[in-house]
């Protein structure tokens, strides 16, 4: 038990305490137009514009990838699955020898298992994954969580474009 | 109640009738406009908004959903006793009604023992309590029940000590005759005010909402439910209606112990008599009889607002704290504040 000393102290903490609680009960019925509202937002009818680097979902540059496996590899979920087939395409200067190329034949990502580490983004030496704050993307079933590459491609769209950490550093662009 | 003589078995539907209203409107006003929406104001969020106006409609919409629930029970619990304990719990909530004057001729029953009835009634909670804990045969549950017999125990004797203030100072036990002493009552010989006892009982008044904080284990006296440790005490095996049971009963007895608060110690339903110049009960206006229960209702209102912004801006206190607090500085200050009384009554 607090010494007869502390007791003051200790009344004006429990006035302090409520204090706190009464003001933001004032602050949050005050109307919006005079700076009070709550902090939170109605989610359906009103949306919150998420930090520009927040990990809502991965998104894929197809043209990008080489199908290295190196995500799929690295992901600790095992939830990427990369197949592709190999194909010559044309040389790159007239005469040369024709190219063996990756086309990637399926990218899925398994949302229902993805963890959101980003491990994969980090690892993909092409610039191929990207995060994407889009965070819509909840399914009835769990098996619809397994999204392809038509899908993820479509969310490179929402990718923003990324800000210079510092000024005239070098940007991991969308290119 | 009214200038028609109603037969014995009309009067009794009439008193159930108005019992249910006593205890489940205060109720329902205590969920939704304290814990749905003051709550969230206080945490700077708008609380439920989509079950009708501002989320009006919520507290149905709970209900339908805990009515749709199944009513498990656990394999090893003693089915009966599980079954029977919220009831308990709810019926002591509904006695404790029973003895709230809410006008001059509006009340359900109108004893001298009034104020220890209302003690005696209030602890049978405790048992229903103890016996949900125990029989749910669960450690949580076991440990929540526990700890809730322990507090509820523990607080019950300041509680008792701080209302025999308010006895020694009435002079009398019978809840109406507290109402009328503190509205006919004079202070000084000044009678604008009437005497309301928190004027003259304020510190048995701090001690009693305390103790009904306590009693009613809400925060900062949570230690029977403390989520973070017990999943939720002694409610924790109960799902469905039972559950359902259990939660009115704690708000219903928040606002059943506003209304007693409000009688001991805030002149109930009355207002200072000298106003219409009253003297005695025969003299009070038969609209006081409708004015009364509004007038019971917004005090109600205060006190548990009081109750509400105290349980969410403190943290809860540890058990030896509790414990602590209750025998050696509520029971203390409470039997002092007996003390003075006694001789301020015997010298003035």
């Amino acid at each position: 038990m607090a010494g007869k000393s502390q007791v003051p102290g200790l009344v004006k903490g429990l006035g302090v305490g409520l204090g706190v609680t009464l003001k933001t009960l004032g602050h949050t019925m005050k109307p919006k137009k005079l700076g009070g509202g709550a902090n939170t937002v109605q989610y359906p009818h009103e949306k919150e514009a998420p930090p520009i680097r927040s990990r809502g979902v991965i998104a894929l540059r197809e043209d990008n990838c080489t199908s290295c496996m190196l995500c799929s590899r690295s992901c600790p979920d095992w939830c990427i699955y990369i197949e592709a087939h190999k194909t010559l395409a044309a040389p790159r200067r007239a005469g040369g020898a024709p190219r063996k190329v990756n086309i990637v034949d399926r990218f899925d990502i398994d949302y229902a298992l993805c963890m959101y580490c980003g491990i994969c983004v980090e690892v993909c030496p092409f610039d191929a994954l990207f995060w994407s704050p889009e965070y819509e993307y909840s399914e009835p079933k769990i098996a619809d969580l397994l999204h392809d590459k038509t899908k993820l491609g479509e969310w490179m769209e929402t990718v923003p474009e990324a800000p210079e950490l510092e000024a005239g550093a070098d940007k991991k662009g969308k290119k | 109640m009214f200038a028609v003589d109603l037969p014995y078995w009309a009067q009794s539907l009439l008193r159930v009738l108005g019992g249910t209203v006593a205890v489940l409107l205060p109720a329902g006003t205590i969920v939704y406009l304290f814990l749905f929406k003051m709550m969230s104001f206080m945490q700077s969020r708008l609380g439920p908004m989509e079950a009708g106006p501002y989320g009006s409609m919520q507290l149905f919409a709970e209900v339908g959903k805990w009515l749709q629930k199944e009513d498990i029970q656990p394999a090893k619990a003693d089915k009966r006793i599980f079954k029977m304990a919220p009831l308990i719990v709810l019926v002591s909530t509904f006695l404790l009604v029973a003895v709230v004057p809410f006008g001059p001729d509006a009340y359900f029953t109108n004893f001298d023992a009034g104020v220890f009835y209302m003690l005696a009634v209030s602890s049978i909670s405790t048992l229903g309590i103890l016996i949900a804990g125990w029989s749910s045969a669960n450690k949580y549950s076991l440990l929540g029940g526990l700890r809730a017999a322990g507090q509820l125990i523990a607080y019950e004797l300041p509680m008792v000590l701080a209302v025999l203030g308010v006895v020694i100072q009435a002079e009398t036990m019978n809840m109406q005759t507290i109402v009328l002493r503190q509205n006919a009552g004079a202070m000084f010989g000044w009678n604008g005010l009437g005497n309301p006892y928190i004027l003259t009982q304020f510190v048995g008044f701090v001690i009693f909402m305390i103790a009904v904080q306590a009693e009613l284990t809400q925060a900062p006296f949570d230690m029977p439910i403390a989520e973070s440790e017990l999943v939720s005490g002694y409610m924790t095996e109960y799902s469905g209606f039972r559950f359902l049971i259990f939660f009115i009963a704690e708000f219903a007895t928040a606002g059943v112990f506003a209304l007693i608060a409000s009688v001991l110690f805030l002149g109930g339903w009355g207002v200072p008599f000298s106003w219409f110049g009253w003297h005695g009960v025969n003299d009070v206006a038969n609209w006081m009889n409708i004015a009364g229960p509004l007038i019971m209702f917004t005090k109600m209102m205060v006190l548990t607002f009081l109750m509400m912004w105290v349980r969410f801006s403190y943290p809860r206190f540890r058990e030896d704290q509790l414990q602590r607090f209750a025998w050696k500085v509520l029971i203390p200050v409470a039997l002092l504040n007996i003390m003075v009384t006694a001789v301020l009554k015997v010298v003035f």
